[in-house]
Order: structure tokens, then C-alpha cells, then sequence
């Protein structure tokens, strides 16, 4: 009896595997709790009816056309940088330098602009443009996978650290490139020209982006899931002893996959700075190269699951813009309730990776 | 030489944020847990204080604060504030066994979105017209130097020029310091580092160390939230003055290689070179170097991150279990 009594009440084991529709339904409660927690939490900081907080989401995400094609336009951005980190991931290589990364690449795009912009034909300049993005992002992948894969660095703090020399990297060239002087900001390149701007599709300035999105969506499942490149990602981030076993080089598969890693975060600095805004600033990344990661992990690195995530986050991200209009209240109200429904997708995969088994003595004790 | 003696003051000033970070982040490191919210902690640690100073401030209206109290309570309102974070931290990653890089990459999100709608709100309550809050009465408390630092002259402005949290960010370095290599309860919390499940073997309580580690923690990185916005800033909260402040504080856990005491003499060290911008000279045709000037404290962490890896050396390992979650039946 006196074992019994020091027994714990709840035991926890691994799940081997789960039937789909439970580990879906664990997640749509979580979202469900989640969601009511934030119209409490809304409640009663603001006083604000929380229902007209979510009706003013919605209207903010979907309220018009416009808004609509923005909040898919945004969510194809995020949803590349996911895809392109999600590569790194599936070698459990942390990066977290997405927001350097599209930063490069958007400064290789503007720089082609600015200084060759008009000197020579389109055609060339948006060739030129594409590759020096891809290359600076590629670069700015390349130097933590290389210290990681010779000297085994810290990927996470050596990618962060990127990110700031890449943010005061832009800063330079924007204070060197101002238009007009002393202002701090390079403003509409080649306004007139629109020398380098990536050219519409069907008419409709949104639907590049999403474009893209969709082929590389479909490039990064092929690409993990049925190229030997995939396979040999997927080994080493199981077990690195396992490739050297089987003959993969290590070394090279790092750096090759943060090369295309960086190169499709480069990518997206292309489309931000050449197809979306037209002008280079340091934020133009947003905190996106940070809110990937949370995407690319709850979609548990699938590609087509991230298309579901994203969405949570844009949608959330875009109605928290609406709301602090609305509702006269600060933009980062949006923040704190994207924080606790992070909280909630989080803890729920415990319950989707864990049984919890409650003790009853009673029936043991009958048997 | 004057130059330099006005120069040391700033760098430390710049410091002790940092110190306090980085030294949270050792303990909660030393635990195995990968805090990456740390930047969201010291956010929340620093309006928590803001808010109860705020309200504290009011409820005086134009006459004079009672010192012990303007210090007592943003103290225990940041301190709530930061073991609140510690806590949901370790909830996720301890309890729930979540992803250490994602929940801390979330409490980031929402630490700062805490932080920057309160004060954004405290600025509608306090119709200020410039977007921030001054807590002059609350900074003054926070400020008070010692008494015959004026008359040392340059030993006191090097020494004695600094409010109670700086000397307080230097002890509790030093304290950690000593109870993580000298004490049992270091060794122990060592042990829950480095391999969980041999402390679990040894009757150690993982699961208590671990809370207990990053609660503690956060409670130091938030004081650094507060000596920010109190000491360093003047008592002004304005939204997203405190940057990236938080993610050099992780870095330095890796510049001083898990050691607190170390940790005093590096913080210094880039507070100067967070500051270091002001100080070369550029002329005013070219403001744009300032910028790449700035880029000198993340260079020297990523060079010094380099470096480590590269000597390898045994004792300069981060926790073996860093980033890793325990769960006892796994084999």
C-alpha cells in the first residue's frame, strides 16, 4: 500500500502514432480555446466587446477585395520564407537568419536598380537582379552553415547575428542611396521608369507573389520528399552518424542546403523589394525571417500543412491592423493575441505526441 | 584620458542590461532550457515596473514619493511580471515538452507585444504629447547615487556613479557564480544540464530544478528590463527603445562561455562597443560608416562564437542537454 501512495496520479507515454482526424481535432480545440481565452484576455483589458474584436479581423483580413488580395499576397511572402527555412529545418539546422537572408536579397535587387537601373535594357537588368539577390542570400546562408558544418558553431546565435550585420549592412546603403539627402530613406525607385520592377501578372499587381508561392511550394515538397538531396537533408537530421555511416558528406549537404536555404530567402527579398514595395528599408522583412519559423514548426515541416499555418498568422497579423484602427488601440495588441494562440498550438502538440494515463487504484485494486 | 574616463561610465551603463540578461539566461541555461524568450522577458520585466510605478506615481499626484515604496513597488511588479513569463516558459517546455526555439521565439512575439501595447496604453492615460511615459519621481529613487560619490572625482564617476541595480547586477553575477560552482545546488542543477537522466538517477528533482532555474532566470533578466527603463533611460518608456538589446544578452552567454563572473567584464565590454559609434569620428559627409560602426558588437559575437567552436575545448561546451527536453521514459 505505501508504494501505491507515492505512485503518481498521471503517467505519460510516447504515442507511437495517431490517427489524423484526432491529431487535427487536438489542434482545432486548441485553436478554439485559444481564441476564447484571447476574447477574455480583450475583455478585460480594453473593455471591448470581443466579438466585435474578431467581426473587425475578419473585415480586416477579408473586409474588401483589396484586402483580400493583400492578406494572400502576405501570406505567400511568409509562406516562401517558411518553405525556404523548413529546408534547414528538416536537417535540424535552427536558421533563424530568414530575416537577414530576404534582407541580402533585397538589397542585391535595389542595389541593381539604383545603380544600373535605365542604363540597361529590362530585360538584362531583372536577369542581373535575380541573381544578385539569390547570391547575397545564398552568401548570407553560406557563412553560419559553413562555420557550423567545419567547426560544429551554434547555427541559432551565429544566423542571428547575421540578421543585425545584414540590418546595419542595409542601413549603410540607405543612408549612401537617400532620396532626397538627409531624409533616411531611399523612397520609390525608378519611379518613372519602372526600371527592374517586376512585371504584372494577368494584369493584377498581387498575384506574382502568389505565384511563386505556389511553385515553390511544390518545388520544396518534391524536393524533400522524392530528390536525393531530400533523402540525404532528412539523414543527416536524424542522425549524423548514421550519413557518415551510409557515406552522405555531412559537410556538403550543410552548405549546400543552407545555400538554397539563404537563395530562396533571397528570393523573397527580390519579390518584396522589386515586385511589392519598389524601395528597400531594413525593416522590410517585418519579422517575418522570426514568424517562419513558428510556421515551418507547426505545420511539423510540411509544405502543404504551412499553407494553413501562414494563413493563421497573416490572418491574425492583418486583423490585428484593423483592430488597432478600429478600436483606436495599439498595433501590437495584435502581437499579444498571435503570442497566447502560439501558446496554445504549442502546448497542444503534447497532447498529440503524449498519452496521459490517469491511475485508478479502485479497478486495480478489483483485479 | 578625460574622454575615456567619461566613456567607461556610458559602456556600463549600456552594460548592466546586458549583465542582467546574460546572467539570467546562464542560470536558466545551466537548467538545459534554451530560454530564446529572453527578449520578450526583459520587456515584460520592464513594463510590469513601468505599470506599477505608473499607477503608483498617479495616486501621489504633485506631491513627493515615499522612496522605499517607489522602489518596492515596480521591484515586485517586474518581478511578478518576469516569473509570470518564466512560468508559461516552463510550463510549454518542461510540462508539455514543446519545442524550446518555437516557445521561446513565441514568448519573444508576445513579450514584446505585451510590452509596447502597455506602454502604448499608458501613453493614451497619460495624454502625454510625445509618444512615451516619464516616470521622473520613480527614476530619481532609482537613480539616487551614493552620497560621496561628487566629491571622489574621477574614482567616483568610474565607481560610485551608478543607481542600486548596477551594483545589484554585479552581485547577483558574482552570487550565481559562486553558487553554481561552489554549492551543492549548483552542482546539482549542473547535473540537470548537462544529463538529465543521471540527475534523475541521482534523486535529483529535474523537473523542480528546471522550473525553478528558469523562473529565476527570467527574474534577473527582467531586472534588466527595469534598470533600463529606470536607471539607463531616465524613467521614459517609449515603444521599442529597448531593441535587440535582449538577443546580445544571449549572445553573451556564449561570448563568456556559461560564466557569470566572466559575464561582468564582457557586458562592459559591449556596452562600449554598442556605443562605440559615438565615438569615431566621422566627419558629416559620411553619417552613413556610423551604421556600419554599429555592426561591431554583432561581428565580435559571431567572431568569438567562431572561435570557441573552433578551440573545442571541453569546458567551454555549452550544457550538454541545451535545447533538449527530458522525458523520463524515453530510452
Amino acid at each position: 500500500m505505501d508504494n501505491k501512495a507515492k505512485e503518481p496520479l498521471i503517467h505519460l507515454t510516447k504515442r507511437g502514432q495517431i490517427p489524423l482526424y484526432k491529431a487535427i481535432l487536438i489542434r482545432i480545440i486548441a485553436i478554439v480555446i485559444a481564441l476564447i481565452v484571447c476574447a477574455v484576455i480583450t475583455g478585460l483589458t480594453t473593455g471591448i466587446n470581443p466579438l466585435e474584436v474578431y467581426s473587425s479581423i475578419i473585415s480586416g483580413a477579408f473586409g474588401s477585395v483589396r484586402k483580400t488580395w493583400i492578406t494572400f499576397q502576405d501570406l505567400s511572402i511568409l509562406l516562401i520564407i517558411s518553405l525556404a527555412l523548413t529546408i534547414a529545418f528538416r536537417m535540424r539546422f535552427w536558421n533563424i537568419g530568414g530575416e537577414g537572408q530576404v534582407l541580402m536579397g533585397g538589397l542585391g535587387a535595389a542595389a541593381c536598380m539604383i545603380c544600373l537601373g535605365e542604363r540597361i535594357p529590362n530585360a538584362v537588368l531583372i536577369i542581373l537582379m535575380i541573381i544578385s539577390s539569390l547570391v547575397l542570400g545564398a552568401i548570407w546562408g553560406f557563412i553560419p552553415a559553413f562555420c557550423k558544418a567545419v567547426w560544429n558553431t551554434n547555427e541559432t546565435l551565429s544566423t542571428l547575428m547575421m540578421n543585425y550585420i545584414a540590418t546595419q549592412i542595409v542601413l549603410y546603403y540607405t543612408i549612401l542611396w537617400e532620396v532626397p539627402k538627409g531624409s533616411g530613406k531611399i523612397g520609390i525607385i525608378n519611379q518613372n521608369s519602372h526600371a527592374g520592377w517586376l512585371p504584372q501578372l494577368f494584369g493584377s499587381k498581387y498575384l506574382l507573389p502568389i505565384v511563386v508561392a505556389a511553385a515553390v511550394t511544390a518545388f520544396t515538397y518534391i524536393y524533400i520528399k522524392y530528390t536525393k538531396h531530400g533523402y540525404e537533408i532528412r539523414v543527416v537530421g536524424e542522425s549524423p552518424k548514421t550519413s557518415v555511416y551510409v557515406g552522405i558528406n555531412v559537410k556538403k549537404v550543410i552548405i549546400r542546403t543552407m545555400i538554397l536555404s539563404g537563395a530562396l530567402c533571397g528570393l523573397v527579398g527580390l519579390i518584396l523589394v522589386a515586385g511589392i514595395n519598389h524601395t528597400l528599408t531594413p525593416t522590410i522583412s517585418d519579422g517575418r525571417g522570426f514568424t517562419a519559423v513558428l510556421v515551418s514548426w507547426m505545420a511539423q515541416f510540411n509544405p502543404f500543412a504551412m499553407i494553413a499555418t501562414s494563413f493563421i498568422i497573416v490572418f491574425m497579423d492583418r486583423g490585428a491592423g484593423e483592430i488597432a484602427t478600429s478600436f483606436d488601440l495599439n498595433q501590437s495588441f495584435g502581437d499579444i493575441l498571435t503570442g497566447i494562440i502560439l501558446f496554445f498550438i504549442i502546448g497542444c502538440e503534447f497532447f498529440v505526441n503524449y498519452e496521459i494515463h490517469i491511475r485508478n487504484h479502485k479497478k486495480e485494486r478489483e483485479r | 584620458m578625460l574622454g575615456f574616463l567619461a566613456f567607461i561610465p556610458r559602456a556600463v551603463a549600456q552594460g548592466i542590461p546586458l549583465l542582467f540578461g546574460c546572467t539570467g539566461e546562464i542560470v536558466t541555461e545551466k537548467s538545459g532550457n534554451l530560454n530564446l524568450g529572453l527578449p520578450g522577458v526583459m520587456y515584460v520585466g520592464a513594463i510590469s515596473g513601468v505599470i506599477g510605478s505608473f499607477f503608483y506615481e498617479n495616486s501621489v499626484g504633485s506631491g513627493s514619493v515615499n522612496p522605499a515604496l517607489a522602489i518596492l513597488i515596480p521591484l515586485a511588479c517586474s518581478i511578478a511580471g518576469s516569473v509570470i513569463m518564466g512560468l508559461i516558459y516552463s510550463f510549454l517546455v518542461v510540462t508539455l515538452r514543446a519545442n524550446q526555439n518555437v516557445t521561446g521565439l513565441a514568448m519573444t512575439t508576445f513579450g514584446v507585444g505585451f510590452g509596447n501595447f502597455f506602454g502604448g496604453s499608458l501613453i493614451k492615460l497619460s495624454r502625454a504629447d510625445i509618444p512615451s511615459i516619464s516616470l521622473s519621481k520613480t527614476s530619481a529613487c532609482f537613480r539616487a547615487r551614493l552620497p560621496f560619490s561628487d566629491s571622489t572625482g574621477w574614482f567616483g564617476d568610474l565607481f560610485l556613479s551608478y543607481g542600486f541595480l548596477a551594483y545589484t547586477a554585479i552581485v547577483v553575477a558574482l552570487i550565481v557564480a559562486y553558487v553554481l560552482k561552489k554549492t551543492r545546488i549548483g552542482l546539482n542543477l549542473r547535473a540537470v544540464g548537462e544529463n538529465p537522466s543521471t540527475a534523475d538517477a541521482a534523486g535529483i528533482n529535474v523537473t523542480k530544478y528546471k522550473y525553478t532555474a528558469t523562473c529565476v532566470g527570467c527574474v534577473i533578466a527582467g531586472l534588466g528590463g527595469l534598470y533600463y527603463v529606470m536607471d539607463y533611460a531616465c524613467g521614459i518608456w517609449s515603444n521599442d527603445a529597448f531593441g535587440d538589446r535582449g538577443w546580445l544578452a544571449i549572445a553573451l552567454v556564449i561570448f563568456t562561455l556559461w560564466k557569470a563572473d566572466l559575464g561582468i567584464l564582457a557586458s562592459i565590454l559591449f556596452g562600449g562597443l554598442y556605443i562605440l559609434h559615438l565615438y569615431i569620428p566621422t566627419g558629416m559627409d559620411h553619417m552613413e560608416r556610423k551604421e556600419l560602426y554599429k555592426m561591431i558588437p554583432y561581428v565580435v559575437t559571431l567572431v568569438v562564437l567562431i572561435i570557441t567552436s573552433m578551440r573545442n575545448r571541453r569546458e567551454d561546451q555549452p550544457p550538454q542537454s541545451l535545447g533538449i527536453n527530458y522525458f523520463r521514459e524515453e530510452r
